[in-house]
């Protein structure tokens, strides 16, 4: 079959790749013009990354077609999709930890003068990149040393300097902040007036009919149906996605009880001076930008990191937890943001994940009571809805809102007081969300008390009773219920209003 | 299913068919395979290698490095390295010969050997944890300590330079040396710790831990698991079987050297790698190394008995080592 010479840029026709049986795509089509922002959306599983690793040459395909630039093409390697005008940034970044920013945008293809590599160029085009993507830094810092969102902006940065033709983006905003996003979206509407065509794979409908012109919804490892972004609404998309509507407003909590934590002038690293109160039964929501501080306190008042200074009130009693076991062991229990690096064994099956917290809890003798733990993560598998073949699998093969719901999963298999749930929803779908959205609401209900760490705000006025807002490691307003708008939020969190003088 | 998966919490060897199923799971069958096969080729070479007399002598000798192989397994699913164990097995085996010789009631001399076996280990893992210097560089500064601490015991800080002391105690040789009825008694010792630490592994809630910290250390400690203490125990435990393993090596030749057990660093990884446990940590099993020690011990006895120039054995058993890791890598290459 021969393509007419038309204004398609890509083009994707009845693509299907399976894992050991489990079909990840089942004929998926895509066609994306030149020059345009052509978005892919679909739940956890829908088969969005595997296309998109297919694409950028990181897996092979079983079977389907793909033309790009009107050839058909197959990618064996990430290089020769790179050589064609491909850059994937993809969801799970490629970074080199111990690395600069230089050596990272460069890697694999660093230039040389003399046998020697032209630093000084290198530095003078990264910072020229590093602007694009408004990251005002120094070139010669490690990755290692950069927050997450700001690797994530430095993916992107390392996607421009490839003059790529097609750049797929693979969740790129899940881990920016507002603020950080309307500068992506700016990049890549200039990206569209250079030629640039952008696939956009995202969770945040809002987002991506604000930014595309064409959205491809997939759902189960299959094409559902493409529309114009313009004629669009948010409920259109969902619709194509789950088949089902979703309602997110926020429920009032009446099951408010007595203070059960209190933290007073808490100081440690990336926090100063945090103070607040957390009733039984209250979902407290942390808001603000990337970088306030917020997983900071929250990880040292786990046991963590050290606290360099003030006091924490549990039932009553001063406490300060000195490691996350002893945390664990008095009713807390903390979701962290990065799941892959901070929660999940990966080549651990799912039992083993959803149990690894109450080991010490369910044995008989030296033995661990595989009795309980088996019923014990059969309940969360079923009370959580984790789609897997069995208990039995490997955590490292599940889509990223089923890993999320293992993590929770152990968590909640410890019976908490207190959740701590940093960025819970982090570039997971829909479906995903609103599961773990009344997930969070059911337990508050129960009367354990939520700290819920967010950095988006329709999910903060969702679900907040309260809302701290943190501004540069400090307590920038604590918001009741009737206060909790996007504007507040918003203003608080930049520092527009309130915020302590240094 | 194809993919290669921890899940020794559902299916230890706690009944028939859970030890069944374990004993077939992909990672071990392989190695096991390669085991019978190189027993069946042997067999047909030379009558006399199905020999009792043979096999025995075959698993006494690979006795040391299947009890020291248990221990190095545990800190190698942790994450670590561990190449002081030849060097614990000649300082243990060494002070407990010199206490013997020295007058001491000798099973409490065998106790001062463990005790410093476990001793060093426990050094290797509070350095590890609380200095936190890597295991490779602490390990083989322990190496060096061991060796050169080994000579001290044999000789005293002056005089001339003894290498051997003897040990002759009919209770403590049997350890090394002793038979129940056909049987070698360092074979039973063997098998009995190899079932009893697969047990271990498999179903104790620090077992499990062992396997979650080589997994992911952040998300093992940040679930509650005292990371410093899995490591410090899986170093300890080291170091007390090469205690264990340095008294037999001294019971079984009547006689502690000190230059016992060099090298034996590097055929204990290479058992444990051959058994499938992958360096990077998370995942393995004292089964396959032990199968691995297997492989290699029948490797040596084969150019014994076919009389066959050593240096090959030597060779091959590089290959042996390359193979294994070579084919568990394509295993895993086939799951993309």
């Amino acid at each position: 079959m021969t393509e007419r010479g038309d204004d398609r840029l890509l083009l994707v026709k009845d693509l299907c790749k399976s894992y050991g049986g489990l079909n990840a795509l089942a004929g998926v089509c895509l066609d994306v013009r030149l020059g345009e922002v052509h978005a892919v959306v679909g739940e956890n599983g829908a088969g969005k990354s595997t296309l998109m690793k297919i694409l950028g040459g990181a897996i092979r395909r079983d079977s389907g077609t793909v033309f790009f630039k009107g050839h058909e093409v197959e990618f064996h390697t990430p290089h020769d999709s790179i050589r064609a005008g491909i850059s994937v940034i993809h969801q799970e970044l490629s970074v080199l930890p111990k690395m600069s920013i230089i050596e990272n945008i460069y890697m694999g293809r660093m230039p040389s003068v003399m046998g020697g590599v032209p630093w000084k160029r290198l530095e003078k085009r990264t910072i020229e990149l590093l602007g694009q993507v408004g990251l005002d830094i120094n070139p010669h810092l490690q990755m290692n040393d950069l927050s997450i969102s700001q690797r994530q902006l430095v993916e992107i940065a390392k996607a421009l300097s490839k003059d790529s033709s097609l750049i797929i983006m693979d969740e790129p905003n899940s881990s920016l902040s507002e603020h950080e996003t309307d500068t992506l979206f700016a990049l890549i509407r200039s990206l569209k007036e250079r030629g640039v065509s952008v696939v956009y794979v995202s969770h945040k409908i809002e987002e991506v009919l604000r930014i595309s012109d064409r959205v491809t919804a997939f759902k189960d490892g299959a094409y559902v149906g493409t529309v114009e972004s313009a004629s669009a609404t948010v409920d259109d998309i969902i619709r194509m996605m789950i088949g089902r509507e979703l309602t997110r407003e926020y429920v009032p909590n009446s099951s408010h009880g007595p203070v059960l934590l209190k933290v007073k002038g808490l100081s440690g690293g990336g926090f100063e001076d945090v103070s607040f109160e957390l009733g039984r039964g209250e979902v407290l929501c942390f808001a603000g930008l990337v970088g306030a501080g917020r997983s900071e306190t929250m990880r040292a008042l786990f046991g963590a990191d050290p606290i360099r200074a003030g006091e924490i009130e549990f039932e009553g009693r001063r406490t300060r937890f000195s490691s996350p076991k002893q945390a664990l062991q008095n009713g807390f229990a903390m979701v962290q943001e990065d799941r892959k690096r901070l929660s999940l064994f990966m080549n651990l099956d799912i039992m083993a994940n959803i149990g690894m917290a109450q080991l010490p809890r369910i044995r008989r003798g030296l033995a661990v009571d595989r009795a309980r733990l088996r019923e014990l993560s059969q309940r969360f598998f079923a009370a959580l809805s984790i789609k897997a073949r069995s208990a039995y699998q490997a955590v490292r093969d599940l889509s990223g809102g089923n890993q999320q719901k293992v993590v929770l999963a152990r968590w909640l298999a410890t019976n908490p007081k207190i959740l701590i749930l940093d960025e819970p929803t982090h570039g997971i779908d829909i479906g995903a969300k609103s599961e773990i959205y009344d997930l969070i609401r059911r337990l508050a209900g129960e009367g354990v008390s939520i700290i819920l760490i967010s950095s988006e705000l329709p999910e903060v006025i969702a679900m907040a009773d309260r809302a701290v807002v943190m501004h540069e490691g400090r307590v920038a307003a604590t918001l009741p219920r009737g206060e909790i708008t996007e504007h507040t939020i918003m203003s608080y969190a930049t520092g527009n209003i309130g915020g302590k003088p240094r | 299913m194809g993919a290669k998966v921890e899940r020794g919490i559902e299916d230890g060897p706690g009944n028939l068919r859970g030890a069944l199923s374990r004993l077939f799971q992909v990672r071990e069958m392989g190695v096991f395979i390669a085991l019978v096969v190189l027993v069946c080729l042997m067999s047909f070479a030379s009558p006399y290698f199905l020999r009792p007399l043979n096999l025995f002598n075959i698993t006494r000798g690979m006795s040391n490095i299947g009890i020291m192989s248990i221990g190095i397994t545990m800190v190698i699913i942790t994450g670590g390295i561990d190449l002081s164990v030849g060097s614990l097995l000649a300082v243990s085996g060494m002070l407990t010969a010199r206490l013997m010789y020295g007058g001491m009631m000798p099973w409490l001399a065998v106790a001062c050997g463990l005790g410093l076996g476990l001793g060093f280990g426990l050094v290797n893992g509070l350095i590890i944890t609380k200095v936190k210097v890597t295991p490779f560089i602490t390990t083989l500064g322990m190496l060096s300590i061991g060796r050169g601490l080994s000579y001290v015991f044999a000789t005293g800080l002056q005089g001339a330079v003894a290498s051997n002391i003897p040990m002759r105690d009919p209770g403590v040789n049997f350890l090394g040396g002793g038979y129940i009825g056909p049987v070698p008694f360092p074979v039973v010792e063997m098998v009995a710790l190899v079932l009893a630490f697969s047990w271990f592994l498999g179903n104790t809630v620090l077992g499990r831990q062992i396997y979650a910290v080589g997994s992911n250390e952040d998300a093992a400690r940040l679930s509650g698991v005292n990371v410093d203490r899995v490591k410090i125990f899986s170093y300890a435990t080291t170091g007390i079987l090469c205690g264990l393993a340095g008294i037999m090596s001294g019971g079984l030749l009547s006689t502690a050297a000190t230059n016992a057990g060099e090298g034996n660093e590097l055929d204990v990884i290479a058992a444990v790698v051959i058994g499938g446990t992958s360096l990077a940590g998370g995942e393995g099993s004292i089964i396959g190394a032990v199968i691995g020690a297997a492989i290699m011990a029948v490797i040596r006895n084969a150019f014994v008995m076919l009389h066959l120039p050593v240096f090959l054995q030597t060779i091959s058993i590089g290959v042996v080592i390359i193979l294994a890791v070579a084919f568990d890598s394509l295993r895993r290459g086939k799951r993309r």
